[in-house]
This record gives structure tokens, C-alpha cells and sequence, in this order.
């Protein structure tokens, strides 16, 4: 076995994130960006599938001065209608950051959103002011909590495409990033928009 | 000839990950857990005892799961691929599978994992991917295809447990982690495929018995005294494929050898012990007193006859080059047992080599011809896999194929 390489490339990348998180990452979540598995691998699918369009598969793990780092980034497959995506944001700099609207090729609306509500009766709805990161801080967005929500899914998110993503901050810098695609019960909370 | 079946793997831990240089980075910072919940983050709760947070490495030439010293847990899945998957949907399929293999592997819950607690003590994981025959049509690569084995006269072979496109082989010291491995891997593949056939199987623990010793079947027998070393150059040779898209790789031949333990059961030690040619004790051939003993097939009884029968189990399955001989990582199975109290029985024989026409088939076409043991044994399901090479932290399985 050659479990060498593997063994000295794995704290390293452990160790380059928690210093990138300050403090902030629990370990485990952050080697998926180390690895660059869901991210910055879009090139060679695009083509081949039938959602990422490989104009804009270029999308890519941010560049060391991005003001949010992006891990674990994840959307729900869809044939059309809504879906939506998840990811943990990390605010790499010393002062907070605001993600005001998020955009993809694969949805002409996009919305951020949060979910309200106990136990089984939850809600979902525009967050207003959109996610802000705390410096040095972490946002996480998952099923059931903070997301980014597709509302009009005109090309099938197929499972396994890479779907690219861009989020708009408020400062008008923008971050993109690449989402693999997953089949998934879950994240199906009733939609109230004018709540 | 060799007495140990594997030497002891060498043990990394997450602990031992994180403790490798994350921690020392961000010193304030204790790495609490693998799943991103802002909300409730999970934990794996107590200090997860060794054997518990013991990780295999997923990433490097080979995929792991073949020189893997044998977990206690192991299940193997043949899929068929649906109609329409191609070589895009495949290359689709794999990068989500590898994704999920890396961070299972590593004791991280996958992407979208609904369970992610279960995945924190990884326990050894490994996950193998393999591909069969009808995924090489679908990805218009049919001529790279493994040659299906030819018919064996033993053979009573069942569509059920046979064939397959896809292999996905899980296994773990714990049988908790396998069954979430196994829920998630299964979750992403359905998309694309239909499970035709999934065969568990078990060994006995390392904590049970030292990793390294020649594990029984369910017959009683040391099962494994002849086999490839990981590390020495006739397992390179024996098992590792060397050149084209399958470098790094190797060949799975799956056989689900049913046990008749009734009718062992009526046989007397003697006569079992003839039928394989080594005793049951200790695992020394009939002509020796070790289990390591190289077995003397020359060696004449008083009354003229061969001490180790023209037709014992160790002088058909005999092979002399070390280079040629196959890797067994088998596994037993039980699968309920009848009203009578009749068991399900048997053996999962997992042979991994390099080439299986001149290395599987040739040893499998002595035993079919004549083979004592057959008496006991026949085998009910057999497929062939090309187990392909291992991928790095950017790469996936498969793409040596498919990309």
C-alpha cells in the first residue's frame, strides 16, 4: 500500500484549513475543500453531462484573497421546478462579509433563504439582509437551515453533475463556486414567500 | 509459502490525523467533530476506542480493500447498470462515489449524509469499486473488457448471485459503519443502477485473533496458509496489473462457494483431513508437523501411496511459481438457517490477481476436474471484475477508464 503520501498530505491540508478557518472550521468538514473534490473539478464533467455548461464550468475553489472560502458544496438533484444548495461558507478576512443574491446557469431565479419554525412545522422564507459570515466566522448552509434556493430549474440537475455557483456580496466581489449533485429526500420545506 | 496471511496493517487513526499538524497550526482550536451543523454540531460522543477511529487510507496507486489487512466485515454489491447509463452518466456516478468513499473512509460524513453520526467511527473502512463486463459496453469500451471464466464442471451457478456490472465491495471492522457506508454508497448509485446481488460476509475480528495468522472457514480449516504477502515482490506480481488503463489495478473473481456442513459433518476427521491434505489441528500438511511446513507431495505412505492424495485439495490448488498464485481474501457467510435448522452456508472467495486466465482459471480447472473437498463444496455464484487502479485526492475511480 502506499499510504505515505496520504499520510503526510492529510495533516497538512488539516493544518493549511484550521490556520484558513481561523479556529472557526470544525476539522473534519474543511478537507473537502483540501481534497477539491466537489470543487474546481468541473472542467472535465461539463461536457459530458447535461447541466454544468462547460462555459461555466470554470468555476473554481477561490483563490487564497477571496473573502469567503467555500467547502463542501452540494445541490439537490432536480428535473425542474425548485431545488436547492448547500455549502459551508468561511469568511476568511477580518471583517464581516454579507452574501446578498447567488446565482447559477441552471436557474434563471435564485433566492437565499432560511427556515423558521419548531419541531416538524417549519417554514422557509427570503432571509432578508442575506447571510452574513461574522469575520473569521462560519456560515453553514444545510437542509433545514440557511440555503440557497433554486426556484425555477429550467435544465435537469442530473446526480453527479457539477453545477456552478455564484454568490454576490455585498461589497459587489463575487465568489464562485461548484456544487456536485445529489439525490436527496430531505430539504422539502413548505415555501412561504410572502411571509 | 508464507504463514501469515497478511502482516499487521499499519494503524493510522483520525486522532493521529488531526494530531499530525492541525493542531499544532491552531493551537486554541479543538477539532471537535466531522459534521458541519452550526445548529448541533455531531459527535462520535466517548473517546472513540482505537479500533474505532482506525482509518484505512483511500487514496494512492491501488485502491484499498485488497491489500487491506482483512476486515472483520464485509459486503460485496453487484449492480446492473439502468438502460441509458453511458459513459458520461458513469463518469457522473464515480466522481460521486469516490466522494463519498473519501470521506467515509476518513470517519467524515459524505455530502448530504442524513445520518452523520454513523460515520464518525470509520473502523477501517474501505471501499473497492470494480467493473464488469456490461459496464465496459456502456462506456463503449467493450474489447477492454475482463473474459467471462469459462464453465467449470462443479459449477451449479445461480443468475442471483452471478454477473454483474458494477462491484461495489465495503468493508469494516464494525458492522454499524459498513451498513452507513453501504446505505450511502447504495443511496448514490441507484440513479444509475439496480442492485442485482449483495453477499455479506464475516472473519473473525482482529481483536478475536492477531492480524496476520491464517483465519477457520466454517468447515474447521485454516483457510489461507498459502497466500501473497502484501510488501514482497511475487505479491506485486501476483496481483497488480502493470501496464495499460488497468495499471495499478487488478481482477476480482467473486465465487459464493455454498457449504454442505451436514454432509461434513457426517465425514470423519480422517477422511477430512485427507480430502484437503493438511489436519485440521494445527494446519500442517499431512506430511509435516507446521502449518508453515511445505508439504511433501513425493512422500509415500507404508502401504505405497501417496501420503497427500493425487486429488487432496492442497496438491490440486497447488501453484509453484509464488508469482503466480492468487490472493484470497475470502470471507464466510451465513445466511439464516432452514426450518430443520439446516445453516446457509459457506464462503465468499474473493481471488484477486493480476491475470485471471493464467492465474485463477488453471488453478480452478484442477479442482473442478477432481477435488475431494468437492464433495462438500459447490460453488453457486461467480462473476469477474477488473478492479480498477487507485485515484489521488483530485482524481476518482475510474478515470483511467472513463476521462
Amino acid at each position: 500500500m502506499t499510504i505515505t503520501p496520504v499520510n503526510r498530505i492529510l495533516p497538512l491540508a488539516l493544518a493549511v484549513l484550521l490556520t484558513a478557518g481561523a479556529c472557526a472550521a470544525p476539522s473534519g468538514t474543511a478537507t473537502g475543500t483540501a481534497t477539491g473534490t466537489a470543487t474546481g473539478t468541473a472542467a472535465d464533467a461539463g461536457a459530458g453531462t447535461a447541466t454544468a455548461s462547460p462555459a461555466a464550468a470554470q468555476a473554481s475553489t477561490p483563490a487564497p484573497a477571496a473573502p469567503l472560502s467555500i467547502s463542501d458544496p452540494w445541490v439537490k438533484t432536480a428535473r425542474s421546478g425548485m431545488s436547492a444548495a448547500f455549502a459551508a461558507l468561511v469568511n476568511t478576512t477580518g471583517e464581516a462579509v454579507t452574501v446578498v443574491a447567488a446565482s447559477t446557469p441552471v436557474s434563471p431565479s435564485v433566492e437565499l433563504h432560511e427556515v423558521t419554525g419548531e419541531g416538524g412545522n417549519t417554514t422557509m422564507r427570503r432571509k432578508e439582509g442575506g447571510f452574513v459570515i461574522p469575520a473569521g466566522g462560519r456560515h453553514v448552509l444545510q437542509p433545514g437551515g440557511d440555503h440557497i434556493m433554486l426556484m425555477d430549474v429550467r435544465t435537469a440537475i442530473e446526480p453527479g453533475a457539477e453545477v456552478p455557483f455564484t454568490l454576490t456580496l455585498k461589497d459587489g466581489r463575487t465568489v464562485s463556486f461548484t456544487a456536485i449533485a445529489k439525490d436527496f429526500a430531505g430539504a422539502n420545506e413548505s415555501y412561504a414567500p410572502h411571509e | 509459502m508464507s504463514e501469515h496471511e497478511f502482516p499487521p496493517g499499519r494503524r493510522l487513526t483520525r486522532r493521529g490525523l488531526l494530531a499530525g499538524g492541525a493542531v499544532a497550526a491552531a493551537a486554541a482550536c479543538v477539532p471537535t467533530s466531522a459534521v458541519s451543523d452550526a445548529a448541533g454540531r455531531a459527535s462520535a460522543g466517548p473517546t472513540p476506542l482505537p479500533g474505532g477511529d482506525a482509518v484505512e487510507p483511500f487514496h494512492g496507486v491501488h485502491q484499498a480493500g485488497i491489500a487491506t489487512s482483512p476486515q472483520t466485515f464485509a459486503v460485496f454489491v453487484g449492480f446492473d447498470l439502468r438502460p441509458g447509463t453511458d459513459r458520461a452518466a458513469l463518469t457522473r456516478l464515480l466522481r460521486l462515489l469516490t466522494d463519498d468513499a473519501r470521506r467515509l473512509t476518513r470517519g467524515e460524513p459524505a455530502l448530504a449524509d442524513t445520518d452523520a453520526e454513523l460515520a464518525l467511527l470509520p473502523a477501517r473502512l474501505t471501499v473497492t469499486f470494480g467493473f464488469g463486463a456490461g459496464l465496459f459496453k456502456a462506456a463503449g469500451a467493450g474489447h477492454l473488457a475482463p473474459q467471462p471464466l469459462p464453465a467449470f464442471k462443479v459449477d451449479a451457478l445461480q443468475p442471483r448471485w452471478s454477473d454483474g456490472d458494477l462491484l461495489i465491495q465495503v468493508c469494516a471492522d464494525d458492522r454499524l459503519t459498513l451498513a452507513h457506508a453501504l446505505r450511502v454508497l447504495v443511496r448514490d448509485a441507484r440513479s444509475f443502477a439496480t442492485v442485482r446481488w449483495a453477499q455479506h460476509g464475516f472473519r473473525q475480528s482482529p481483536q478475536v485473533r492477531a492480524p496476520g495468522t491464517t483465519q477457520r472457514n466454517l468447515m474447521g480449516q485454516l483457510d489461507g496458509t498459502v497466500n501473497p504477502r502484501p510488501g514482497t515482490a511475487d505479491f506485486e506480481r501476483a496481483v497488480w496489473v502493470r501496464d495499460g488503463w488497468l495499471r495499478g489495478g487488478t481482477t476480482l473473481v467473486l465465487r459464493r462457494i455454498r457449504m454442505d456442513l451436514e454432509k461434513w459433518d457426517a465425514a470423519d476427521r480422517a477422511a477430512k483431513e485427507f480430502s484437503v491434505g493438511r489436519r485440521l489441528d494445527t494446519g500442517a500438511p499431512l506430511t509435516g508437523h507446521a502449518e508453515t511446513d511445505e508439504p511433501d507431495f513425493a512422500a509415500l505412505s507404508p502401504s505405497g501411496l501417496p501420503v497427500i492424495s493425487e486429488y487432496a485439495h492442497i496438491r490440486r490448488a497447488r501453484v509453484a511459481d509464488p508469482g503466480m498464485r492468487i490472493l484470497r481474501r475470502a470471507y464466510n457467510y451465513e445466511d439464516g438457517l432452514s426450518s430443520e435448522g439446516r445453516p446457509d452456508a459457506g464462503l465468499l472467495f474473493a481471488s484477486y490477481q493480476a491475470d485471471v486466465a493464467r492465474q485463477f482459471v488453471p488453478i480452478q480447472q484442477r479442482i473442478a476436474e477432481a477435488d475431494l473437498l468437492n464433495q462438500w463444496i459447490t460453488p453457486i455464484g461467480s462473476a469477474v471484475f477488473a478492479i480498477p487502479p487507485g485515484c489521488s485526492p483530485d482524481g476518482w475511480i475510474g478515470e483511467t477508464l472513463l476521462s
